[in-house]
């Protein structure tokens, strides 16, 4: 190991690799990187080397851990023997289990577990080489990893370090920083600020705190608008690819539209529209109702009463007023949680809506057919709206 | 079962919360009874036995030589065990440490580490040779909360009263271990939107989150951890700073200054 360095800070405030207090190191990031996992990221910051491989929702083995109500979201940080001077010793030694648990609720805020009942969702880090910060470079890794295997969650989750060297607090340590300096404080954040990981170790005055959150925040912004950029880059561009692709469709079908071989069909076709319009409409007035039941929340009322109670017995105005709002959020949190099985409903009826379109759709062509074949000789009439028709039917295809 | 049970304590707690209140009618920013033994092991080095409510924790410490690190030859080494003993809770059961007795085995060490509270040079016997050990063993009692508190005050408690074995090496008298700093860990839970302090078993199965903020004399913050998948703002981490240090300077007042050894 070398000898500390003299200065770790110079004198005109650049630090030991050339960077000022508030500025993070470079970062490289690669997505997509294992085909085998369902996400993955590989990810360079400074002289760090990870690499996360995301595998789920998958079963979850064993059994037991299975739970009725949520994923269990597993978080493994693992150090390659390597990746350090001195050899470190293969397996999970009492640091990294450690950086595993509250790497892994750094996560439970934003991973929308709940979705994935008795599932397991696991996040595996593999140091390759460490130069400090290892933790931080692994959430902000498993971040894109989690986005990469397209696991639902309520935002990025963003970590980066302060530190104090001599004397001064800097941002995101290298390694005779970490070595050499004073103190160490990761902390992980959402995308709204919320602190979901926060540890510290050394020497540090309450204002040194405060000062140092400031810098995390400055450096959370910038690596979350890497992340965003590198996500934007891998998934935005096939985006576009289909809106292209309909309208070329649009164009064909409005083409195809003033043939009058088309004609007989498409005058059958939209009487069968009709008769599905009609039915679409019975649909919705049956999810219209359904809606309709699960708006009365009774909790509100019991809240109300709650809130009422409360304020008879006015003990502490702020205490109140907190706790209600505590009781709102997560009245707020079931009702969200409520919304989220509505859609499921809704989307279930969505499809049994298709199914039916289909189905009606499907008799009525025969129907047609039946019909065209009689009517094959009687007067045309001219087609009211031609564009519907072709697009039903290109659909149906 | 204990799922049920805990939805409807948290309502409860809850519900007692809005008036201000705690289960064991405490304020929120009150500790529980503390009782502080030390010196009750007389095999080892140094020993303290901390009851926190019906929390209760021994430590004890004992000292051996053996080869200091590569990278620090003329300093002792420190070594913190924590041990979830199944004697103390029906949960616990025998058998290799689960990550979170690891956790607060490494908070409590964290904060003697980085405190300073050992002075670990005058450990050394023989540079790059020869240096003491120090093995702070943590024995989980009986679990009713607030483990972690128990455990740093119980650990710092043993080796203000530790002794350094020399005799029983033949290397001169016997000393008193050299300490520099005191640190205290104070533990706040989150729940709701209030935070409260030295959080009992019932109210750290409903808590959210948990912050341990070890903080020394001087008043600045040695360590830190939050425990729990709930997120803190940063208005709530500096609050949870502000409350943990004046509480640690009431304990160290009330508890540890008067193990200050005259040399």
């Amino acid at each position: 190991m070398s000898d500390k360095p003299d200065k770790l800070i110079t004198d005109d405030g650049l630090r030991l690799d050339g960077r000022r207090a508030d500025e993070i190191r470079p970062m490289k990031i690669e997505i997509g990187v294992l085909s085998r996992a369902d996400g993955s990221c590989y990810l360079e910051w400074g002289r760090n080397k990870i690499l996360v491989g995301v595998f789920g929702p998958r079963e979850a083995h064993p059994r037991r851990l299975q739970r009725a109500d949520t994923a269990v979201i597993r978080y493994r940080y693992n150090m390659a023997s390597f990746s350090v001077e001195d050899r470190a010793r293969p397996g999970p030694s009492r640091r990294s289990i450690e950086i595993s648990k509250v790497s892994r609720e750094a996560f439970e805020p934003v991973i929308m577990a709940e979705l994935f009942p008795k599932t397991a969702i696991d996040i595996f880090v593999e140091i390759l080489q460490a130069d400090a910060g290892t933790r931080t470079a692994a959430i902000n890794a498993s971040s894109i990893a989690l986005a990469d295997a397209g696991i639902p969650m309520k935002g990025l989750v963003t970590s980066c370090a302060f530190g104090k060297v001599d004397g001064q607090i800097v941002l995101d340590l290298n390694k005779e920083e970490d070595n050499y300096g004073e103190a160490d404080f990761p902390v992980a954040m959402t995308q709204d600020g919320e602190i979901t990981l926060l540890q510290m170790d050394g020497h540090l005055t309450p204002e040194e705190i405060k000062k140092g959150l400031e810098l995390i925040k400055k450096g959370c912004k910038e690596i979350l608008e890497i992340q965003q950029t590198v996500l934007r880059k891998k998934f935005e561009t096939p985006v576009e690819e289909p809106e292209a692709k309909a309208e070329e469709t649009e164009i064909e079908a409005e083409e195809t539209e003033p043939s009058l071989e088309y004609a007989p069909e498409a005058a059958v076709v939209e009487e069968v529209i009709e008769e599905a319009e009609e039915l679409e409409e019975e649909l919705s007035e049956e999810t219209t109702e359904a809606g309709a039941v699960t708006e009365t929340v009774p909790e509100a009322e019991e809240l109300e009463e709650i809130v009422k109670e409360a304020e008879a017995e006015v003990v502490d105005g702020e205490a109140i007023e907190e706790a209600i709002e505590a009781e709102a959020e997560e009245e707020a949190e079931e009702e969200t949680e409520e919304e989220a099985e509505e859609e499921a409903e809704e989307e279930a009826e969505e499809e049994a809506e298709e199914e039916a379109e289909e189905e009606a759709e499907e008799e009525a062509e025969e129907e047609a057919e039946e019909e065209a074949e009689e009517e094959a000789k009687g007067p045309w009439k001219v087609v009211k709206d031609p564009s519907e028709s072709g697009s039903r039917g290109e659909n149906d295809e | 079962m204990s799922e049920i049970i805990n939805t409807l304590k948290k309502d409860y707690i809850y519900n007692l919360m809005i008036k201000g209140k705690r289960q064991d009618g405490r304020g929120f920013k009150d500790l529980r009874d503390i009782k502080l033994e030390t010196n009750i092991i007389s095999k080892a080095e140094g020993s303290a036995k901390v009851t926190l409510g019906d929390t209760q924790v021994l430590v004890g410490v004992k000292l051996q030589t053996g080869t200091p690190f590569p990278d620090s030859q003329d300093e002792g080494v420190i070594i913190t065990n924590l041990e979830l003993n199944p004697i103390a809770s029906p949960e616990f059961e025998p058998g290799p440490p689960r990550e979170d007795a690891i956790e607060m085995a490494r908070v409590v060490d964290r904060g003697i580490r980085e405190s300073g509270a050992i002075d670990i040079k005058k450990l050394c016997i023989t540079v790059g040779e020869s240096v003491w050990i120090v093995f702070i063993d943590v024995h989980v009692l009986n679990d009713d909360g607030n483990l972690i508190d128990a455990s740093c005050l119980a650990a710092i408690a043993a080796l203000m009263t530790t002794v350094v074995p020399n005799e029983q090496q033949g290397i001169g008298t016997n000393v008193p271990l050299a300490m520099k700093e005191i640190p205290v860990g104070v533990t706040l839970a989150k729940i709701g939107s209030k935070l409260i302090v030295d959080p009992s078993l019932d109210e750290e199965a409903v808590c959210e989150t948990k912050m341990t903020i070890v903080s020394s004399s001087d008043g600045s913050v040695a360590g830190m951890q939050k425990m729990g998948s709930a997120p803190l703002t940063e208005a709530e981490v500096l609050e949870a700073i502000e409350i943990a240090r004046e509480k640690a300077a009431e304990l160290r007042e009330l508890y540890l200054e008067e193990l200050v050894r005259q040399e």
